[in-house]
């Protein structure tokens, strides 16, 4: 017979035994999974814009927003275009009215509250135009402050919503240092360019840049050598907005200015 | 109309996605939880660190920054677009981001307050229950506060004086627990802002001390206002119950008590408000100092477009005038009052000019918003980012308080503890 003692003893001798062969056991969790059947690693969404190519007609941001379904004349968008005047006095004016999505029709810069300036051609030394959209950063801080986790990360690199998860705090808004989330004037929760996920998802473009009449705007993959978005990045000479935030942001810009903020 | 655009200007160049998402419920959040914590850690010095002269406010401060703790997630519920959605914060908490503790945070310090009330309450509520029990014919009203009491005792009908002396020990343990936790609760309140490294003003260190030290201010002066107003009531009550019978407190007796205690801790108050402002101006010399990419922008908003509310209405109204009151000899109890009042202004202003202050500037740094409270709502929208939904967080935990103070009486009229 065995005594108390003698099987308290067995007991864990042999549950320290069992546990041994147990560690060579991996914990396997569903993002593992999903990441072996699809092998998503083989794609990173990535965005190309060549300013020098951009007229600010504003036809990316009519694309987007009935693609996208976002209240045509809801003062929020998911991409616009800014205008750019450095005049020969040094000053900078820009501006984006309605996000630029009936073009730039007039030479006058909106300067907020009713204010308009009107610039002659021979004062200004160099203006130009700069699409903006979410640069679907490699380091996202709307997806760190997300309290309830209801944007995410997707493996290709494109930064989501969940529309029937999120509880409209604002604190992505508050987070993006690019300034392109908002709330969806009809659900009422965060809202964001996703590269037309639903698109890209499906092999096709993305709304804008099917709607971009000069080339302006390239969707690529860069994880394929032979896409040439990734060529143009990987051998010419490009940059991204504000890396000074660590965000990494993954829209590439040719013909960046300094004076672009 | 799109969130927000409603009472936000724009000036210059502001993207179009921009606007002042954060409005005045945004405002309230750090200031209610401010008080809170406040209110507990000036309780705390008395069942901690054993400062004796303020054993009248410590229980006063408790049950106060019980009221308090209910009114403090009201802010955040009427700012959230989906505001029955609230609970996700609990359910799927996403812990990368600061938002995500305050469900963990805001329960553990909800258990310790309501676990060292039950330690101070516990012989009264045994004290009532008792007597109750005893008692054959007892009408309706009798049974439901039988009942209610019952349940409070919690099945410890134990008075003895052994059993006190352990609960006394008890208290001092969660009151020494509570003091980390209520900083902690409002330290993170702080860091929502402070980690928000898009936003040029709020990205600093600084910020969770900040708000540490302004919140102390705050909830010890909300403390002292509205200690005096209860303790004028007993006065106005005294006075007619002193002619009914002999063993009353006079109002005399009332006064004298009343004073020292507001004196006692006026004194905690200054303390406070020295590191408080200290911290804030070393804040702002830093950033002159330093003078990155962002202070152009910064400084116009701060020297410029918000000079009046914050060097004005903050820091002079809120701040030097107070500290001025209260430095004088012989305060007096109106000194006080206008003195706490002036203190719990200047630190809503505080809030406020981060808040509001963080987003008067565009991300381009080359434009401006301005915000407009809106003060007749003509929607809910309008009513509860509105003048009337603060007003209303505002006076929430006073109606809290009084309905608490009828199960934890702040006050005894014949003894003190």
């Amino acid at each position: 017979m065995f005594s108390r003692r003698e099987f308290l003893k067995n007991t864990i001798k042999g549950a320290a035994g069992l546990a041994l062969p147990l560690t060579a056991l991996e914990l396997i969790t569903p993002e593992m999974i999903l990441a072996l059947k699809q092998d998503s690693a083989k794609t990173r969404w990535v965005f190309l814009i060549d300013t020098y190519k951009c007229v600010g007609c504003g036809f990316c941001v009519k694309a987007c927003k009935t693609e996208n379904e976002i209240p045509y004349d809801a003062n929020v968008t998911r991409t616009w275009v800014e205008r750019y005047v450095v005049t020969k006095d040094g000053r900078l004016y820009a501006d984006s009215p309605k996000g630029a999505r009936d073009g730039f029709t007039t030479n006058k810069i909106d300067l907020g509250l009713g204010n308009y300036k009107d610039i002659k051609k021979e004062e200004i030394n160099k203006a130009f135009f700069v699409p903006k959209l979410c640069n679907q950063c490699e380091n996202p801080p709307c997806v760190q402050v997300c309290p309830v986790g209801a944007t995410y990360q997707t493996a290709d690199g494109v930064v989501l919503v969940d529309r029937k998860w999120c509880i409209g705090c604002g604190y992505c808004i508050m987070a993006c240092p690019y300034g392109v989330r908002f709330f969806h004037p009809v659900y009422n929760t965060a809202e964001k360019c996703n590269f037309c996920y639903h698109r890209i998802s499906k092999g096709m473009k993305t709304a804008c840049v099917e709607a971009c009449p000069f080339g302006a705007r390239k969707i690529g993959n860069i994880k394929d050598p032979n896409d040439p978005v990734t060529v143009t990045i990987l051998t010419e000479r490009v940059s991204v907005l504000k890396s000074e935030y660590g965000t990494k942001p993954q829209v590439y810009y040719i013909g960046l200015s300094e004076e672009v903020r | 109309m799109v969130h927000g655009e409603i009472w936000t200007l724009k000036e210059l160049f502001v993207t179009p996605n921009e606007y002042i998402y954060w409005s005045i419920q945004i405002v309230m959040y750090p200031f209610m939880t401010g008080l809170v914590a406040g209110a507990f850690v000036l309780s705390s010095l008395y069942h901690v660190f054993g400062v004796k002269q303020l054993k009248e406010m410590a229980r006063f401060a408790l049950v106060f920054s019980f009221a308090l703790l209910f009114a403090a997630p009201m802010p955040i519920i009427l700012h959230l677009q989906h505001p029955l959605r609230g609970i996700n914060v609990i359910m799927t908490s996403h812990f990368t981001s600061a938002i995500a503790a305050f469900g963990i945070v805001f329960f553990s310090y909800g258990a310790i307050v309501a676990s060292e009330l039950w330690f101070l309450y516990r012989k009264h509520f045994v004290e009532i229950a008792l007597p109750l029990k005893e008692k054959q014919d007892k009408n309706l009203l009798e049974w439901m506060k039988y009942l209610v009491f019952c349940a409070l005792t919690l099945g410890v009908y134990d008075i003895s004086e052994e059993s006190l002396k352990k609960d006394e020990k008890a208290i001092k343990v969660l009151a020494g627990v509570g003091i980390p936790v209520a900083c902690f609760l409002h330290g993170y309140a702080g860091f929502i802002f402070g980690s928000v490294k898009a936003n040029a003003l709020w990205m600093t260190p600084l910020m969770p001390v900040i708000f540490i030290m302004s919140a102390i201010v705050s909830g010890i002066a909300l403390c002292m206002l509205t200690y005096i107003a209860t303790m004028e009531i007993r006065k106005f009550l005294a006075s007619r119950r002193k002619a009914q019978s002999p063993f009353y407190q006079s109002k005399e007796e009332i006064k004298s008590v009343e004073i020292n205690v507001i004196k006692m801790t006026a004194k905690y108050l200054l303390l406070f408000m020295i590191f408080a402002i200290s911290l804030e101006l070393l804040d702002l010399i830093f950033r002159g100092y330093t003078a990155v990419k962002s202070w152009d922008v910064l400084r116009s908003v701060i020297y410029g477009k918000d000079f009046a509310s914050i060097f004005i209405l903050q820091y002079g109204i809120g701040n030097l005038l107070p500290f001025i009151l209260f430095l004088l000899p012989n305060l007096t109890l109106r000194r006080a009052v206008i003195g706490v009042l002036l203190v719990l202004f200047g630190v809503f202003m505080m809030r406020w000019n981060v808040v509001i202050g963080g987003q008067a500037f565009s991300l381009t740094f080359a434009g401006y918003m301005h915000y407009q409270l809106p003060i007749i709502p003509h929607d809910w929208e309008t009513f509860k980012e509105g003048l009337g939904g603060a007003v209303g967080i505002f006076v929430m935990p006073f109606v809290l308080f009084w309905l608490i103070s009828k199960i934890f009486p702040v006050f005894s009229n014949t003894e003190s503890h």
